[in-house]
């Protein structure tokens, strides 16, 4: 890989150990991956935020750097955290547990790093254009910015984003090519996807198909971000899908090449068939939407629904702090509030330990959520669309 | 068999092998290396000291972390050995210093196979 004279000089200490150490990361990955150069990233979106997913030994890895004086060079938001960073006692998140987090988000803050908290960037405040490049980490964002903005990210791992951030540089391999951004798969749909988790079944499926080839779908003749956002985290959850192109909805599906594909049709019985499998339990013990943190859109749905109900069992919103705020200016949180149930920001229901807090079954209308909760939240999962999840605890 | 260097070292262990794909965060506890992702072929069994063969990474990011924190908790895989490795996984084994090579037919190695690594030539010996 061409390396300028400057970073040449990095490599070789000179400007310290972190810059060193994360430039030595990056040059091993784009010597692997075959990057010919390091390109400058517009924008940084690092996960690994909660405790409950790095643990003590990322604890100690991020608080290494921030205590050598690591800073990131470029706009870095974060993914979410595994409690409301400002409401965890109220909502009855363990202090021991709260105390952990709050060291990883001061680490995060001490790096310059915005504490956004949100699996939706995009949603808040870090927007980045067609054909940008840029680093993230968080796999539905990198879905969705990716597909349906048409900005350029690789999968990153954590610590490669934040090794991003602070050089304010990428190996130039992968996705940020537009060789590699062309579909390798045709998914056609033969069933109408009409409902907010029909998006979530139906990326469930796919994923697990097409694993991590570039799926191009036909037969969707219509969806909204919401639902991209949906489709998109899924594919990313049960398979490894950083992009996809929707013919006649997302910017580059006419000018990928899309001859000689192999293909696969989802018809009804495929999509039954997803919700059956996503379905592992009955009753929902707690209701979590959100996953990916809810549009103002999604949360204005969940409140014209509960207005003037009561709540049998808690409904979670989890969103970003800026939906949040919006939420609360438009009376949203109040109605929701009112019918028990709570808007949660800077969290959500993979991250944070609600096996902890004694919930066994939870309703989703999430296909990436669905994907994660019974491994990792030792969760059932009832997994429905918006209305019957409600209708089932109200 | 050559392919194909992600992180380099030399080790010699049992294969642990998966036809499907592993996704670290959420498929494997930290704390003990036991595969926990429902459903999963390698569900129940331990990834501790093993060589650890699969075709490619999938779902979040956090793996790169959870292969640091299986390393640093002393119950990580000795090697990995994968058809295609992608940033996710590849940034973890670097990060951890795990030997890992990529670019193998993997369909040539399999459970319990006596299995040497040379992650530092990207060759791979398989003792049936």
């Amino acid at each position: 890989m061409y390396l300028t004279k400057k970073e040449e000089s990095i490599l070789h200490g000179e400007q310290g150990e972190v810059p060193e150490r994360m430039l030595r990361l990056l040059v091993q990955l784009g010597d692997i991956y075959g990057a010919d150069k390091m390109i400058p990233v517009g924008s940084v979106q690092v996960a690994g935020v909660s405790y409950k997913s790095i643990t003590d030994p990322g604890t100690e890895f991020l608080e290494d750097l921030a205590g050598k004086g690591a800073k990131v060079k470029v706009l870095t938001f974060l993914n979410p955290a595994g409690m409301d960073l400002e409401n965890w006692e109220t909502l009855k998140f363990p202090k021991e547990f709260a105390k952990n987090q709050l060291r990883i988000i001061n680490a995060f803050k001490n790096m310059g790093i915005v504490i956004t908290a949100t699996c939706t960037p995009y949603l808040a405040g870090n927007l980045p254009r067609f054909r940008e490049h840029i680093a993230w980490s968080e796999s539905s964002a990198i879905s969705f910015s990716n597909s349906v903005i048409g900005a350029r990210t690789n999968r990153e791992g954590g610590p490669s984003a934040l090794a991003a951030g602070i050089l304010g540089k990428t190996p130039n391999y992968g996705f940020h090519l537009w060789e590699n951004r062309q579909p390798t798969i045709k998914v056609k749909i033969e069933t109408n996807l009409t409902l907010d988790a029909d998006f979530g079944a139906l990326g469930y499926h796919v994923g697990k198909q097409v694993k991590n080839k570039i799926p191009y779908f036909t037969g969707i003749t219509n969806a909204d971000t919401d639902q991209l956002k949906a489709l998109g985290a899924a594919m990313a959850a049960s398979g490894a899908v950083a992009l996809y192109h929707v013919e006649g909805l997302t910017p580059e599906a006419d000018l990928v090449r899309k001859d000689n594909l192999e293909n696969i049709t989802v018809t009804k019985k495929e999509l039954d068939e997803a919700y059956e499998k996503l379905n592992t339990g009955k009753e929902p013990d707690i209701v979590i939407l959100g996953c990916p943190h809810a549009s103002l859109r999604e949360i204005s749905a969940v409140a014209e629904r509960l207005k003037g109900r009561k709540l049998r069992k808690p409904v979670w919103v989890c969103t970003s702090r800026m939906m949040k705020e919006a939420a609360e200016r438009m009376g949203y949180s109040e109605i929701i509030e009112n019918a028990g149930g709570h808007i949660v920001a800077d969290t959500c229901m993979v991250v944070s330990p609600i096996e902890e807090m004694g919930y066994k079954t939870t309703g989703v209308n999430s296909g990436k959520a669905g994907n994660y909760l019974p491994g990792f939240c030792k969760q059932n999962v009832y997994f429905a669309h918006l209305e019957k999840l409600l209708e089932a605890v109200v | 068999m050559k392919g194909r260097t992600i992180s380099p070292g030399k080790v010699k262990g049992i294969a642990l092998v998966s036809k499907d794909p592993i996704g670290f965060y959420g498929g494997i506890d930290i704390k003990t290396g036991i595969v926990i992702e429902k459903g999963h072929p390698l569900e129940g069994q331990n990834v501790k000291d093993k060589i650890l063969v699969f075709p490619c990474g999938k779902g979040s990011t956090v793996g790169s972390y959870v292969i640091y924190g299986l390393q640093k908790n002393g119950v990580a895989p000795k090697g990995i050995i994968n058809k295609e490795t992608e940033t996710i996984v590849a940034t973890g084994v670097i990060l951890a210093g795990i030997p890992c090579v990529d670019k193998i037919d993997i369909e040539q190695i399999k459970d319990g196979d006596m299995v040497v690594l040379n992650a530092d030539n990207a060759i791979v010996e398989v003792a049936h």
